[in-house]
């Protein structure tokens, strides 16, 4: 099996603040909103180097939805960033009527999604989230999957004419894709070639997906792990090019398995291809305190819960 | 246009909008007859719009907030000659651009709208934006005094004010009437005036159905240099047909033939006066 090397825990959330240092010197129709979480969403520098282009809302999300939306006039490129939970459930109607319906260019970025938020426990835990944001028509969805990828993303939305979801989250978590990377909208990335199984995995769930692949290639197992970091619009080739071989699919997120990337592709698959699939996520409750692992855990969202599912799927074929 | 046309010229755009609502059989009557004569002024006497060149970036903006009073904003667009008038024909139907709450697919529309508590955080964005780019254009909005419960309004207030938007020009239709009842009953408001002071805008009081004084205050800002300016216009939800004023059954009522031609003899009257 193809090997990935850790470069060094890293929070996700500071490849978007080291792309937003980026952007602010690259491109200077790029603009920052925040709802009074510089410091979480990491962007101190680019406040710092352009403090004309950065605008607090103070914690009035609804409004800084609604701003952005206005700001993109004249080529703006609005970077609107604030927890997950209160930057798509709390302002859905904005982003659903001042954002989508209404075609802006408006990036919102989103941290501390999903259960690994951790230790403040099932208020600030958005699992809802990808569902909410996907159904959106023309909503763009990604959900990166270390610190060098959401690097790449951040870079690549700035490059891209439309709204987008750009999800990202709190703890620091294996840095294995490549520096420097160049990121692609909408194109899955093969991790690892298999014949016996596919496994797609989105956000922090990939690194997870990969040991997975180590511990059954242990046991005989040949799994295929593609990193779907774009929800939206979904690489529908490249997962039914990989079922077709290996004849089934463990869908692996951080996120209620209502609403989420296993959904999108049991759709291509029920229309195109019915292929047996287990869902790795949450099963439609609200998340709890604890540290990542302890979460990941309980949840069934590691490698190990992978194997399982992997193991049954295999049986189902 | 002089006071005397305009005043002409809200009759007019009152009996066009009564024209396609009547023929649609939908439309937001009441709300729409409220704020005619803002529209009336702001496109005749105030923005800095061209038709043959709305993509102007220089342009100044108005996003109706108050969405659903759109068919007053479409007969005063295609007044202007930002669309055919005949285009009002299809308003409300099936396929047609002209729906019951404003869509950029329509020439002169800024911005959709329709849910509401939206416009003002859009405006304060825009306006955040002519700043930014050293422009000199205003930025306008409408808001029904219905929507001001909207928490995403208050938000705005605040940021306008910290971001010190004189270029914004936030106007009340103040009807004090929405839906269900009077704004008295349903939440109150009161104290606009001084609310909106105490956020640190700027606030004058109009007659909504005065031409004098809405060309007086819109067009004679910022009031007050660094403050955003907020104009209430105390209206008449219904104005200019009297069986309509003041009568709730017509923020969502369409008139039978005989109200229509009521309507029409009431207005035509009106206009033989002016």
């Amino acid at each position: 099996m193809k090997k990935y090397i850790d470069q060094g825990k890293n929070d996700t959330r500071s490849g978007y603040g080291a792309a937003m240092t980026e952007l602010g010197r690259t491109n200077p129709n790029v603009v920052a909103l925040c709802a009074d979480l510089v410091a979480s969403l990491k962007i101190q520098p680019f406040i710092d180097e352009n403090p004309d282009r950065f605008f607090q809302t103070g914690i009035a999300e609804a409004n800084m939805m609604g701003i952005a939306a206005g700001l993109t006039i004249g080529g703006k490129i609005p970077f609107a960033s604030t927890f997950a939970n209160f930057a798509t459930g709390r302002v859905y109607d904005q982003i659903r009527q001042s954002i989508a319906y209404s075609d802006k260019n408006v990036k919102i970025c989103a941290s501390h999604a999903g259960i690994t938020l951790g230790e403040d426990g099932a208020t600030h835990q958005i699992l809802e989230d990808i569902g909410l944001m996907k159904m959106l028509p023309g909503m763009t969805v990604i959900n990166p999957c270390d610190y060098n990828q959401t690097k790449a993303a951040t870079l690549a939305i700035a490059e891209y004419e439309g709204p987008v979801y750009l999800r990202f989250g709190r703890p620091k978590v294996a840095n294995f894709t490549p520096e420097n990377q160049k990121f692609e909208i909408g194109k899955a990335l093969m991790l690892n070639e298999g014949t016996d199984v596919t496994i797609v995995a989105t956000g922090h769930l990939v690194w997870e997906a990969l040991i997975a692949a180590e511990k059954l290639e242990e046991q005989g197992v040949s799994a295929e792990v593609i990193n779907i970091h774009t929800i939206k619009p979904l690489d529908e080739e490249a997962v039914l090019k990989s079922v077709k071989k290996t004849g089934c699919i463990v869908t692996c997120e951080e996120h209620n398995y209502l609403g989420g990337l296993g959904e999108s592709i049991a759709r291509v698959l029920a229309n195109q291809h019915p292929t047996p699939q287990e869902f790795i996520a949450t099963q439609d409750t609200f998340g709890e305190s604890g540290t990542p692992e302890q979460l990941m855990e309980k949840y069934g969202l590691n490698n190990k819960a992978i194997v399982e599912a992997v193991l049954k799927v295999m049986k189902r074929k | 246009m002089t006071v005397r046309e305009l005043r002409l010229k809200s009759i007019f755009l009152r009996k066009q909008l009564l024209k396609y609502i009547y023929h649609a059989k939908a439309g937001h009557t009441g709300g729409s007859l409220s704020c005619t004569d803002i529209l009336n002024v702001l496109y005749n006497k105030v923005l800095n719009v061209d038709p043959k060149n709305f993509k102007d970036p220089d342009r100044d903006r108005y996003i109706q907030s108050k969405g659903h009073s759109v068919e007053a904003l479409y007969v005063t667009l295609a007044d202007k000659g930002f669309f055919p008038e005949d285009d009002l024909e299809t308003l409300c139907a099936y396929g047609s651009n002209y729906i019951g709450h404003p869509t950029k697919k329509v020439n002169g529309m800024e911005q959709n709208t329709g849910a509401l508590g939206h416009g003002l955080p859009i405006c304060v964005g825009e306006a955040i934006a002519a700043k930014l780019d050293e422009k000199n254009h205003r930025i306008f909005t409408l808001l029904g005094d219905g929507e001001l419960p909207e928490g995403s309004n208050w938000e705005a207030f605040l940021a306008a004010a910290h971001y010190n938007l004189d270029n914004l020009y936030a106007i009340l239709d103040y009807n004090k009437q929405q839906i269900t009842g009077n704004n008295e009953d349903v939440m109150r408001i009161d104290s606009v005036k001084e609310k909106l002071q105490a956020f640190g805008w700027e606030v004058r009081e109009v007659d909504g159905h005065n031409i004098e004084e809405l060309i007086e205050a819109l067009n004679n800002g910022p009031f007050k240099v660094g403050k955003p300016n907020f104009i209430i216009a105390h209206t008449i939800k219904g104005k200019g047909v009297s069986y309509m004023e003041g009568n709730l059954k017509w923020h969502h009522g369409v008139p039978s033939d005989e109200q229509y031609e009521m309507a029409l003899n009431e207005l035509n009257e009106s206009q033989s006066l002016i």
